[in-house]
């Protein structure tokens, strides 16, 4: 338990220094770099919690593949490479006095609704699993109780897929 | 301080969410606001599995998946519009994108 929490506030620490740079860095480059690492901390999150699978889903789908996309996005719209001072815009205190409020009441109403250090998660890793994992719960999940928003999420990404290359193509 | 505790990632999606929301409104470069977006999608995601976890339930990793498979649209689609945006007016600055501004 006490290896949990360790590792916890480690991943937890690096999630908030990166998630920070991703937005105050800069450099366009090094602000993907950086949400490389919030990604893979908040997978290391996941395994804490027992969801390996949608941890495994993370590394693929973002820092495989979404990360790719940025830096393409990156490359093709020829954004200055090294440092560029023009990243944040002029009103940016008032960007982070709403995001401090918004804080700020979103930690009072958690601390007050889930009373601190009264709702434990289940210490059995393998509370979630049927089949020994909880890769096999969620796929007969996705497979049976969620099969119809399964099948219209697929349609969505394919429709998504069309469109960027509809609004990308030169002609 | 010994079992792991539901409101340690409650707090934390919500530092995450809330310098995602922080990078949105601050910064200039379309691409770093998707990068900001994206950052409040994996605190949505956070959330979402503690909850699972908390109530022995799969639910929760089945909309994380789902918000993973909707966020890589997102990201497809978004690009593509920052993409035209930059072909049209050789530049990607939000602050310079104002026509529908009253």
């Amino acid at each position: 338990m006490v290896a949990q929490n360790i590792f916890f506030y480690l991943f937890a620490g690096a999630i908030v220094f990166s998630a920070f740079r991703v937005v105050t860095t800069n450099n366009v480059v090094h602000a993907a770099l950086y949400l490389v690492a919030v990604l893979a901390s908040v997978a290391a999150q996941y395994i804490l919690l027992a969801a390996e699978f949608v941890a495994a889903t993370q590394v693929l789908v973002y820092i495989g593949a979404i990360i790719v996309l940025f830096l393409f996005g990156i490359m093709l719209t020829r954004a200055k490479l090294g440092r560029d001072q023009d990243l944040t815009n002029r009103h940016w205190a008032t960007g982070a006095g709403t995001a401090l409020l918004l804080f700020g009441v979103m930690a009072y109403a958690l601390v007050d609704q889930f009373h601190w250090k009264q709702t434990p998660l289940p210490a059995d890793t393998r509370l979630l699993a049927v089949n020994g994992s909880n890769t096999a719960t969620v796929s007969d999940s996705v497979f049976s109780t969620y099969l119809v928003p399964f099948e219209v999420v697929s349609v969505v990404l394919l429709a998504a897929l069309v469109g960027a290359i509809v609004l990308a193509r030169k002609d | 301080m010994d079992d792991l505790l539901l409101n340690q990632f409650l707090l934390l999606g919500a530092v995450l969410f809330c310098l995602g929301v922080y990078g949105v409104l601050a910064r200039r470069n379309a691409v770093l606001v998707l990068m900001s977006i994206e950052l409040i999608l994996n605190a949505v995601n956070i959330n979402l599995i503690a909850f699972g976890a908390l109530w022995g339930s799969i639910a929760g990793s089945v909309f994380a998946l789902f918000v993973i498979a909707i966020a890589a649209a997102e990201v497809g689609v978004g690009l593509a519009i920052v993409l035209l945006i930059y072909r049209n007016r050789r530049s990607v600055d939000l602050d310079d994108v104002a026509e529908m501004k009253g």
